[in-house]
């Protein structure tokens, strides 16, 4: 296997940790504004993923810096390309971030309102936009001959990425309301099973709609055969069997399936594009490819060691701080944010 | 308009309103960790609140702080392509290691940290606090390996076609003698912009008789150290950086002193009023020799002069400008060095004060030791600005020019730039008002309300 290659799959890695993680508290900030109006509750909602939420964004961090390290021309075809999509996803971010650590620190009524809202904007945004990245990177965007993009903002919201979109919108949330249901009790808890069993239909449905439209929208079948193989197959057969665990309460096993549903669909994606990462809608001739894109050999291969010792250090860790922080959180626990 | 100037307005937005979160992140970490230790030898609860008082304060800004670094991450693909394609073999790699190595500790751990005061043992509990202030050292560590680069490029050679640089040898890159001149002294300005604000709290409390005026002695104490060792390590750090300039970029140090001619020995410029034109003064005080000495440590030494280095940047890199604009240069170099000066003078009033254990104040001597928490901001933002500005017309020394670097107009262009502009900006003040707004509203509060 070439060192290209080593990287493409690298990059696929960190994305898949980040849509299950980061996938999660999107969920969890999407829902915050219509769990509960109460403040004890929503505190204790954000207590949730309070602990986790800036470390799982880090995967996305870490992404973007291995792109520009790894495939420079991916990079700034891309950042440059897609500008109005980042610019709103870093303003997404930013009023997000902040409003985690803002909305405890005064008491004002409105104040917090606002950050709330914040957190619910802050998490909408991105979990609908990773989807309409994804699907056009798949589905193809105007490349020219020297590999920038030639296309503007609205190529890139054509009705297949919205859907696919929606579809991601749908599952980051169905995936928050499992782990909310996972780490809080009583009534929260309940309501929390109640988002999920609801968001579960529509989910299921747009991600068929999504699978159809990616029949007529790309070439992914064509490449991975008409039989689409075990991985697409997995990702389905876990969302369905979500609403059987959920009826029966297993939620740690439902969160174990929207998590394999994630996984397993990111990386049809990322089977589907190899070895291309952004396709040419103009020429197939004017795509970049792993090749076309890469950095030297010698700097993928000092990333290639730098990876490998501290990634599987930071999966220790990370995990660590899940079982530090394994129990369920109740209302009248003490609130630190 | 057009796209250079926008993008390079809004790099300088982004990276100005950006550090001036980062120092005090760097400083309040290392003191918050200090006090927590301090509770944990001592057991006092006098030490803890401190701990819990300053944290707050500590996670007020950091918030602000890594939320602009992502903008300071992405931006050199969305507007800077071209000088993204050129570099990333290179500088994408400290780039990435700072996300994977730094960025998820101080994440992680700060979350243990903020969530673990009632889960983990004491000893755990400090150790995170420790973890995320080696976050992030580390992080400054390596977006400097990454700016050295800029700076003075190591490590690399030219693609055969000419088209991008590629690195050779990454021990180069990370032991590149400008890193290690320019990370102590970052460093070393974190934890002077922390002392200095350390000061104008604890002081504000102690003037006024406020509750638990007891710890904010202590505090003050704390703080007074801090800041006096921090001015002496960052004008030390300053020293050495200034000499390695002198080799790795002469033209950056003939701008900030104004000196046209090259000179041996060579003068100091106290106050100088020049023609950036004719490249002459209209008007200047020198100390003779002292330019020399700053260089050299000897009163003798040949510094390379403007017009001189001027003449032979042509011969080396063809014809064009290569001169900074001198008047950002000589200025921002004079607020950084004057605002070291003032901050030497302060912490040393403070520290006579407190070797002598007397912790009350007169209110003109309450108001310096408040208003000076401004210097190190002042002092933070003039450095950037020398070092970059400094460093034009080029955005990789000899090898990139800024101006052959912004994303093509065709993909980015002056519309798009002017909407994230606007929008970077608004976000911005919004930020800075609600972060100013809550420090000072935890500050005021003092110990209690920070439990």
């Amino acid at each position: 296997m070439n060192v290209q290659t080593i990287w493409f799959i690298l990059i696929t890695v960190l994305f898949i940790g980040f849509f299950l993680l980061e996938g999660f508290d999107f969920g969890v900030g999407v829902l915050l504004p219509f769990i509960s109006s109460e403040d004890r509750e929503r505190r204790t909602v954000i207590k949730t993923i309070g602990p986790f939420w800036d470390g799982n964004e880090v995967w996305f961090i870490t992404a973007g810096g291995a792109l520009f390290a790894a495939f420079p021309v991916w990079y700034a075809t891309l950042f440059s390309g897609f500008y109005l999509v980042f610019l709103l996803l870093l303003v997404a971010m930013i009023i997000r971030g902040v409003a985690f650590e803002f909305r405890s620190k005064h008491d004002n009524p409105q104040w917090r309102n606002f950050w709330d809202w914040s957190i619910f904007w802050g998490s909408i945004i991105p979990a609908i936009l990773w989807g309409v990245a994804f699907s056009n990177f798949i589905r193809g965007v105007p490349i020219d001959k020297n590999l920038n993009y030639a296309g503007g903002f609205f190529n890139l919201l054509n009705p297949y990425a919205l859907v696919c979109g929606l579809t991601s919108l749908s599952i980051f949330t169905l995936h928050g309301a499992i782990f909310l249901s996972l780490k809080t009790t009583g009534n929260l808890r309940e309501k929390a099973l109640t988002y999920a069993k609801t968001v579960w239909g529509p989910a299921t449905l747009l991600c068929f709609i999504f699978m159809l439209y990616t029949v007529s929208e790309t070439d992914l079948y064509q490449k991975l055969g008409t039989n689409p193989g075990v991985v697409s197959v997995f990702s389905v057969l876990s969302l369905l069997s979500v609403i059987f665990l959920l009826k029966k309460r297993a939620c740690g096993w439902a969160f174990t399936m929207t998590g394999m549903a994630i996984a397993f669909s990111t990386m049809t994606i990322f089977m589907g594009l190899y070895p291309r990462v952004l396709i040419s809608s103009l020429n197939p001739q004017w795509s970049l490819t792993i090749y076309n894109a890469s950095s030297s050999n010698y700097t993928l291969g000092i990333m290639s060691i730098v990876a490998l010792i501290f990634i599987p250090l930071v999966l220790l860790y990370q995990g660590w701080s899940y079982w530090v922080f394994r129990k369920r959180i109740s209302t009248d626990s003490e609130l630190d944010y | 308009m057009d796209t250079l100037f926008l993008a390079r307005t809004q790099f300088t937005l982004t990276a100005l309103f950006h550090f001036f979160f980062v120092p005090l992140t760097i400083g309040l970490s290392i003191f918050t960790a200090i006090l927590e230790t301090a509770y944990v030898r001592t057991g006092s609860e006098k030490y803890k609140q401190l701990t819990k008082f300053w944290g707050n304060l500590f996670l007020i800004n950091f918030a602000v702080g890594v939320v602009s670094g992502i903008v300071m991450e992405f931006q050199f693909g969305m507007n800077w392509s071209k000088y993204s394609l050129f570099v990333g073999d290179i500088f994408g790699v400290p780039l990435a290691i700072e996300a994977l190595l730094a960025f998820f500790i101080e994440s992680t751990f700060l979350g243990i940290w903020v969530f673990g005061w009632s889960i983990l043992p004491k000893t755990l509990h400090v150790a995170a606090i420790w973890i995320v202030a080696a976050g992030s050292w580390l992080s400054a560590l390596w977006i400097l390996v990454a700016n050295s680069f800029m700076q003075s490029p190591v490590g690399y050679k030219m693609a055969a076609d000419g088209s991008r640089a590629e690195m050779t040898d990454f021990s180069a890159l990370l032991f590149n003698p400008y890193v290690w001149k320019q990370f102590p002294h970052v460093l070393a300005a974190g934890i002077v912009t922390c002392g200095f604000l350390v000061i104008a709290i604890s002081s504000w409390h102690l003037i006024r008789q406020t509750k638990n005026c007891e710890a904010f002695a202590l505090s003050m104490k704390f703080g007074t150290i801090y800041a006096f060792i921090g001015t002496i390590l960052v004008i030390l750090a300053g020293h050495a950086q200034a000499q390695n300039l002198i080799k790795t970029q002469p033209m950056k140090i003939a701008a900030a002193e104004a000196l046209w001619e090259s000179k041996n020995p060579a003068s100091f410029s106290l106050f100088t009023i020049g023609d950036e034109k004719k490249l002459k003064d209209v008007f200047s005080i020198r100390i003779p020799g002292m330019l020399s000495f700053l260089a050299y440590n000897s009163f003798t030494g040949k510094v390379m002069g403007i017009k001189e280095l001027q003449i032979e940047y042509e011969k080396k890199y063809g014809s064009g400008n290569y001169i900074p604009s001198i008047v950002t240069a000589y200025w921002s170099f004079r607020f950084m060095v004057g605002a070291g000066g003032f901050m030497f003078l302060v912490s040393l009033l403070a520290l006579v004060k407190v070797l002598k254990g007397n912790y009350t104040y007169s209110p003109w001597l309450g108001t310096i030791f408040f208003w000076s928490f401004l210097l190190p901001y002042i002092a933070n933002s003039a450095g950037w600005i020398l070092a970059e500005m400094g460093r034009q017309p080029w955005i990789v020394f000899g090898l990139l020019k800024t101006e052959d670097s912004v994303s093509p107009a065709s993909v980015v262009g002056t519309g798009e730039l002017l909407i994230s502009i606007i929008t970077f900006t608004l976000i911005y003040i919004l930020l800075m008002l609600a972060d100013l707004f809550l420090l000072k509203k935890h500050a005021k509060a003092g110990l209690l309300t920070a439990e």
